[in-house]
């Protein structure tokens, strides 16, 4: 039966009224008394030395209140990183400093480098073009090969634009080269995981205030994490203490990974506020956001797997070179390495592993965790090795997959993570159930005989969510813990107001978490309301990413709730002169075990605030509980897609026909919400693998600064999808039993579709292309095989 | 700079705005009309989606000067005496909107489609949405949205206008 109401219920979100009428409330929306604008100069050239600046011009225009320079943040740090990688050797990372605007040298298109407070963001715009900036263009690192290879640095700190060389697991190198050398079969493949910009439709924007009279700075900014922003400003750019800085993120459009981090344009905010003493707001234009917004993925990869005579695998070899651009991000060093070498088991028993990762600097906007991060690199990869594989030794890939998979849970994998539940044969049984494997024969004939090439592919995927516990963290060289807080207020009426760390851009938190709490307090949906995004309510958070929203968000709120049942069930045993182990609550009603004697929630609710009958010896009055959750381990969530294509050999335009998605989420609190997520993640998988791509030529101009040259998937681009999560494990080790669904389709999906156009191209003896597969690179393909086909 | 006075929403408005001065400026900086959005600088995204005349128009593309005289609704103006219009209900029904942000300008879009095609194939939805990009919900819930407003004013009685 469908639930109407609490966890697995499809709750109509309550926060769609006031997006649907215009009502919601992003940065942008703000405007606040005196508020000046700023518009920031940014670097035209990739690589240069500033050889003369001059802002006179520019500080005399119309209505400019200050022009600022790298001068005036002298003492002011640059932005952190967040994470720690130590190199194969011992030695940390390379960290070259990030200053707020470029000291001596701009290092990437986009580069601020003089920032123009004024009246009015036009005011600000016009006073810019007078600022006077020579700039000497130095040679530019661009492609990641090169880069490594005595190409241009980009930090003289950081020779042949290394941040780090990486081995994992290091001691298994030796034993991974012997059983590929020895192996029956090894399936070799060279594959780029192509640099996406993360594009949510709300370009960046932040407004920052300061009160003299309490010395008191607030930022209002897009942000899916204003407490970690307020950490990071605070204490390593700013120098402000918690109490003395609020961090706002109202409604944020869209994040994606791209509003995790902390940016420069934050900092200067809040810094410049104090300093001309009146709000100062800044947002950014679609060309900037191409520019200024942390960019994903940009992988160039080697795998190997090798394969004894029945296709089990024997051992799994990969090398990547990843594009770190020209500053280190927030997580940007994590990204490659513990969100991706952990990953490389993937779905199957592959019993040795080994990677080595290279992290390059080049004169490229910052690169970073875009949705998946380090898992749709990993996941590829693998899923693209497995599939070339089944091939080459003409085997089913579906078979492959099956004689590999991990079938035994808990499963410690060789590449450190230990998967608690899942079920994959279950997810595989699923897809080719719903995608009517049985039936593509007869589809693939049909499409044959309009002059179409139909394929079939398919791809699993694992990923490692809810990140996740802060001492394995800790020690792989994260700066922060990685738990949950929330606090449960239970207010005198029996109403419940949750203020939760997580943060809602998009993905319905007012609706989900109220009906968990409402769910496990048996009351309704509509008693409960969700407080998120603002330092100064929320005791403390470290945000939304990595599918951890539920899984750890929602477990701290579990946590608080729980405290509230037992002592809530205290006071009821109090009012009913009956011993606390007897009381049981459900239903919303505490009752004596074997009585008919009960008493209501809002009783128990109004007793803790008007404690006249009430047992003050023991409890204090008041039902209010605040929780931290730091999880047992990561969470798993795994499935199967599979993706039908057309190919037309006269245009090489790739049409998705159809695609299909079996997932295991665990526990689902919003069947509808959930399938939204996967709907969301496939088409910014699909648009990866069709259409989206980041280009930057030779000298390092981005090719792809607007929505003109950057293809964002539309409508037209995407059929509906299928969508099924009833192969379903719980999490083992949350209260919940819930895994994490934001990223998995983003995750799962270029793999599959991929996979899907080679099947497709198969006649022409095409064993790789790399993403995307634009018409031109899909039908230079199909020319360039054609005597050889022809010749078959 | 000039005068111009418009009618948004039924309610006459006026301004003094710079000949550069966008429609979407003067909705969202002067009368405070901020549910129409901003997306991109190219006129691609559609966010900024009005009705000028009854017709859709990216509000980045029209001067505000240009629109002097004009009719024009917002998504401020679609809901009525507290009740959502059709569309916006079926969006909400349909799961058509994650992070808001596109969604003003698809609610008009899809307002704009209805009008002009009561009964718009799948495809045809599709199409009409080239100007609108969403990166949340992969448009598979708009589309259904879309397709379950358009059955719904089918199956209303017709309305005086």
């Amino acid at each position: 039966m469908t639930k109407i109401t609490g966890i697995g219920a499809s709750s109509k979100r309550r926060e769609d009224k006031r997006f649907l009428t215009g009502k919601g409330r992003y940065v942008d929306d703000m405007n606040r008394p005196g508020q000046a604008h700023v518009h920031f100069l940014r670097s035209d050239m990739a690589h240069g030395r500033i050889v003369s600046l001059d802002v006179s011009a520019a500080e005399a225009a119309p209505g400019v209140i200050k022009v600022f320079t790298a001068k005036d943040f002298e003492g002011v740090g640059g932005i952190p990183c967040g994470w720690l990688i130590t190199d194969r050797h011992g030695q940390p990372m390379k960290e070259p400093k990030h200053p707020i605007l470029a000291e001596g040298k701009v290092r990437h298109v986009g580069d601020p480098i003089v920032a123009v407070v004024a009246e009015t963001r036009a005011q600000a715009k016009d006073a810019a073009e007078l600022v006077e900036l020579e700039l000497e263009e130095l040679p530019a690192a661009i492609d990641m090969r090169a880069a490594v290879a005595g190409g241009p640095q980009v930090h003289d700190e950081a020779p042949d634009n290394l941040c780090y060389d990486w081995d994992f697991p290091a001691e298994s190198k030796d034993a991974v080269d012997e059983a590929i050398r020895n192996a029956h079969h090894v399936t070799v493949l060279e594959l780029r995981n192509n640099r996406l910009v993360a594009n949510p439709m709300e370009p960046r924007a932040a407004l920052g205030e300061y009160d003299d009279a309490d010395d008191m700075h607030t930022l209002w900014t897009t942000s899916q994490n204003p407490h970690v922003i307020r950490l990071l400003m605070g204490a390593f750019v700013l120098g402000l203490p918690e109490h003395k800085l609020r961090v706002v993120a109202p409604d944020v459009g869209g994040g994606f990974g791209s509003k995790i981090y902390h940016y420069a344009e934050e900092a200067f905010v809040t810094f410049a506020a104090k300093v001309v003493n009146r709000p100062v707001k800044w947002t950014s234009d679609r060309a900037e956001a191409f520019m200024s917004d942390a960019h994903g993925r940009d992988h160039v990869c080697k795998v190997e797997l090798a394969m004894d005579a029945e296709g089990h695998f024997l051992a799994l070899r990969s090398t990547t070179l990843a594009n770190m651009g020209a500053y280190l991000s927030t997580f940007a060093p994590c990204i490659p390495t513990w969100l991706h070498g952990t990953l490389l088991a993937g779905n199957y028993k592959t019993p040795l592993i080994f990677t080595n990762v290279r992290a390059v600097f080049t004169n490229t906007v910052p690169v970073d965790a875009y949705r998946g991060a380090g898992r749709p690199e990993a996941t590829y990869l693998i899923e693209r090795v497995v599939d070339k594989a089944a091939r080459e030794i003409g085997m089913d890939p579906a078979e492959l997959r099956r004689r590999n998979f991990i079938t035994q849970f808990p499963y410690q994998t060789p590449v450190a993570v230990e998967y608690d539940s899942g079920d994959y044969n279950a997810t595989l049984d699923k897809v080719l159930q719903v995608a009517d494997r049985a039936g593509f024969e007869a589809r693939r004939a049909e499409s044959a005989a309009r002059g179409k090439l139909r394929g079939f592919g398919l791809a699993h995927y694992i990923e490692a969510c809810g990140i996740a516990p802060s001492s394995l963290v800790g020690a792989l060289g994260a700066r922060a813990g990685l738990y949950e807080a929330a606090t449960v207020r239970v207010n005198p009426t029996g109403s419940v107001s949750v203020f939760t760390g997580s943060h809602s851009h998009g993905q319905g938190h007012e609706t989900t978490f109220a009906q968990v709490v409402a769910d496990r307090l048996g009351i309704e949906e509509g008693a409960v309301d969700i407080v998120h995004g603002d330092t100064s309510k929320v005791p403390f958070g470290m945000g939304t990413y990595g599918s951890r929203s539920l899984a750890v968000g929602g477990s701290a709120i579990v946590k608080s709730v729980d405290k509230i049942v037992a002592k809530a069930k205290k006071i009821a045993a109090h009012l009913l002169e009956a011993s606390e182990a007897d009381i049981a609550f459900e239903d919303g009603k505490f009752s004596v075990s074997g009585t008919d004697r009960s008493v209501a929630w809002a009783e128990v609710c109004l007793a803790a605030y008007v404690p006249h009958n009430y047992p003050l010896d023991a409890i204090e009055p008041g039902l209010e509980e605040t929780s931290f959750y730091d999880p047992a381990n990561f969470t798993y969530p795994s499935g199967a897609y599979v993706c039908e294509v057309e190919v037309d050999p006269d245009t090489g335009k790739v049409q998705v026909m159809s695609f299909a998605a079996a997932d295991d989420f665990g526990n689902v609190v919003n069947p509808m919400i959930v399938e939204g997520q996967v709907h969301g993640g496939l088409a910014q998988g699909i648009g990866q693998a069709l259409m989206e791509g980041c280009v930057y030529d030779e000298s390092g101009q981005l090719l792809t600064a607007s929505y003109m040259d950057y293809a964002m998937p539309l409508a037209r681009d995407l059929p509906s999808f299928t969508v099924d999560n009833s192969a379903c494990t719980p999490c083992t080790h949350n209260p919940l039993g819930v895994k994490g669904c934001g990223e998995a389709g983003a995750i799962g999906s270029p793999p599959a579709l991929v996979n899907a156009v080679l099947d497709a191209l198969s006649p022409y003896g095409i064993a790789h292309l790399d993403m995307p597969l634009t018409p031109s690179k899909v039908w230079e393909a199909i020319d360039a095989a054609r005597p050889a086909a022809a010749a078959e | 700079m000039p005068g111009i006075s418009m009618t948004v929403n039924g309610k006459p408005v006026s301004g003094e705005v710079e000949g550069r001065t966008l429609l979407v400026q003067f909705l969202r900086e002067d009368l405070g009309l901020t549910g129409t959005h901003v997306g991109c600088d190219t006129s691609q995204c559609g966010a900024c989606t009005v009705l000028v005349n009854g017709e859709s128009v990216k509000a980045c593309t029209m001067l505000a000067a240009t629109a002097d005289g004009a009719q024009v609704r917002t998504i401020e103006g679609e809901a009525k005496g507290g009740a959502m219009s059709v569309v916006q209900a079926a969006f909400q029904e349909h799961h058509g909107l994650q992070c808001g942000f596109c969604t003003p300008g698809m609610v008009m879009s899809i307002t704009d489609l209805l009008r002009v095609n009561a009964e718009p194939s799948e495809a045809q939805v599709r199409e009409w949405l080239k100007g609108n990009i969403c990166r949340c919900t992969g448009y598979h819930n708009i589309v259904k949205a879309a397709l379950a407003a358009a059955a719904e004013l089918r199956a209303q009685p017709v309305a005086a206008e």
